[in-house]
């Protein structure tokens, strides 16, 4: 029952995970019952646009334009479908 | 001379027991076996303080729990600085007093989530190991939680007495819609150190149970998610517990004293700081007791030598206390322990079944008095 992600897709959080800045890890951090995940720069920069209402598309060019940097897109959609595989995030179907 | 040490990292995890009032009297509580001659509880103000003070040193995971935490009332209140200081908050509980007005109140605080506790899948056998009726009470409970759209994450401490259970407890915590469920193997600390004959079960039993839940998780595949605590006995390595004392983890019981873990308390020769004397940056990064066991300086042989010691820390000092009576030797755990017949020794009279005839002493305040006179 795997969702198939694209660049139409808009992912958002799953439910039970809070994303957060940690200052004093001096990183993003994923929330959920009793646990916590500190995530690499990348990966908070993405997760942190995951909000429901842009597409793929438009996150990975939002990265490109903070990070000055081109051809992002297969990164970006390979984490996502790891982040989907954990469930930490969701996509309309 | 000794080198100055690191500053040491934060309390990423914080734990709060409110209370060691509690409605339950369950055998395996991990709580004191005095918890009766504690002191005064803390006030409100004096928890909200430990908040601000432990956030700003970094700590982010929060648990509340006792005792019961709905003993306390000013729960809703301790919930919503919490959150509002940025904390993820769990709550940990029986179910006993989270009624629906509780619980809207704790949604409206901002509660992140709810670890609700089962004894095991029957009203008898719940309602017999807890000592208590409330099992009609907590499968409502677990409707209200769902109704409230909080993640549930169903929480059941497995022994002798219910381990043969576990295919009824995974049905019923999936016919209960919980997101998570905990397979706790009981931990011997506290009461479920007085009762460990009693409570230990077979190897055949353990893995039995794992065979179950292997096989649940394969068969329904589904978004429940299923932790199976190992027992750590029936282990040849220890578990790495606190990820090492000072590490992580930081305890604050009912009456302000500071612990590196919840079981600490008994460890003799320590004087625990208290939160009403000291900040918790001061006891966190200054005290004597959470110093002692950071690092690697206090550990003997054969930990000291060992390749594996920044993997598991030698295991837990609280087991390596209570069954070698010095909290510095190797968990006993470990099959390079000089004390591992310990263990086995424990396991192979749980195989005999050896203490089958003595009764289960339950958490109560009166066998409490009784049994720190």
């Amino acid at each position: 029952m795997s969702v198939a992600i694209d660049g139409q897709s808009r992912p958002r959080l799953e439910r039970r995970f809070r994303l957060q800045w940690e200052a004093a890890q001096q990183a993003h951090v994923l929330l959920y019952p009793e646990g916590m995940i500190k995530l690499n720069t990348s990966a908070g920069e993405i997760l942190k646009r995951c909000d429901g209402a842009a597409t793929i598309a438009e996150i990975t060019a939002a990265l490109e334009t903070c990070f000055a940097a081109s051809g992002l897109y297969a990164d970006v959609v390979s984490f996502l479908e790891m982040a989907l595989s954990k469930h930490w995030i969701e996509v309309d179907a | 001379m000794s080198a100055v040490a690191p500053r040491p990292g934060p309390p990423l995890w914080l734990l709060l027991e409110l209370t060691y009032r509690c409605p339950l009297h369950c055998a395996f509580c991990y709580n004191p076996l005095d918890f009766a001659r504690a002191g005064r509880e803390l006030d409100t103000e004096d928890w909200l303080r430990v908040l601000r003070e432990a956030r700003t040193l970094g700590a982010v995971q929060l648990g509340l729990s006792g005792g019961e935490p709905l003993a306390r009332e000013d729960l809703e209140t301790i919930v919503g600085h919490a959150r509002q200081l940025g904390f993820y908050t769990n709550l940990i509980t029986s179910g006993v007093g989270l009624t629906e007005p509780r619980i809207a109140a704790l949604k409206a605080a901002g509660l992140d989530h709810i670890q609700l506790s089962f004894q095991d899948s029957t009203r008898q056998m719940n309602d017999f190991l807890s000592s208590t009726r409330t099992f009609d009470l907590k499968s409502k409970v677990a409707a209200l939680i769902k109704q409230y759209e909080f993640p549930m994450v169903l929480n059941v401490v497995l022994h002798r007495l219910n381990i043969d259970h576990v295919e009824a407890i995974l049905d019923m915590a999936e016919r209960l819609g919980a997101e998570y469920v905990e397979l706790a193997n009981t931990q011997y600390y506290g009461w479920a150190w007085h009762n460990r004959e009693q409570l230990m079960p077979s190897r055949a039993q353990v893995e039995r149970a794992e065979a179950v839940t292997r096989e649940f998780r394969e068969k329904r595949a589904g978004r429940m998610q299923i932790y199976f605590v190992v027992p750590d006995y029936f282990e040849r390595r220890p578990k790495a517990c606190m990820r090492g004392l000072g590490s992580m983890f930081l305890t604050v019981t009912p009456d302000g004293t500071a612990l590196p873990c919840h079981a600490a308390r008994m460890l003799p020769g320590f004087e625990f700081p208290n939160v009403r004397s000291s900040s918790v940056e001061q006891l966190w990064v200054e005290s004597e007791a959470f110093n002692r066991f950071r690092g690697d300086a206090w550990m003997k042989e054969p930990c000291r030598s060992c390749p594996e010691k920044t993997k598991d820390f030698g295991g837990c000092r609280c087991q390596a206390y209570l069954l070698t009576g010095d909290a510095a030797n190797t968990d006993p755990v470990c099959d390079l322990s000089p004390h591992h017949s310990l263990v086995t020794d424990a396991v192979a009279r749980a195989e005999q079944r050896c203490a089958e005839e003595r009764p289960l002493v339950f958490r109560t305040a009166q066998n409490s008095a009784s049994l720190s006179r």
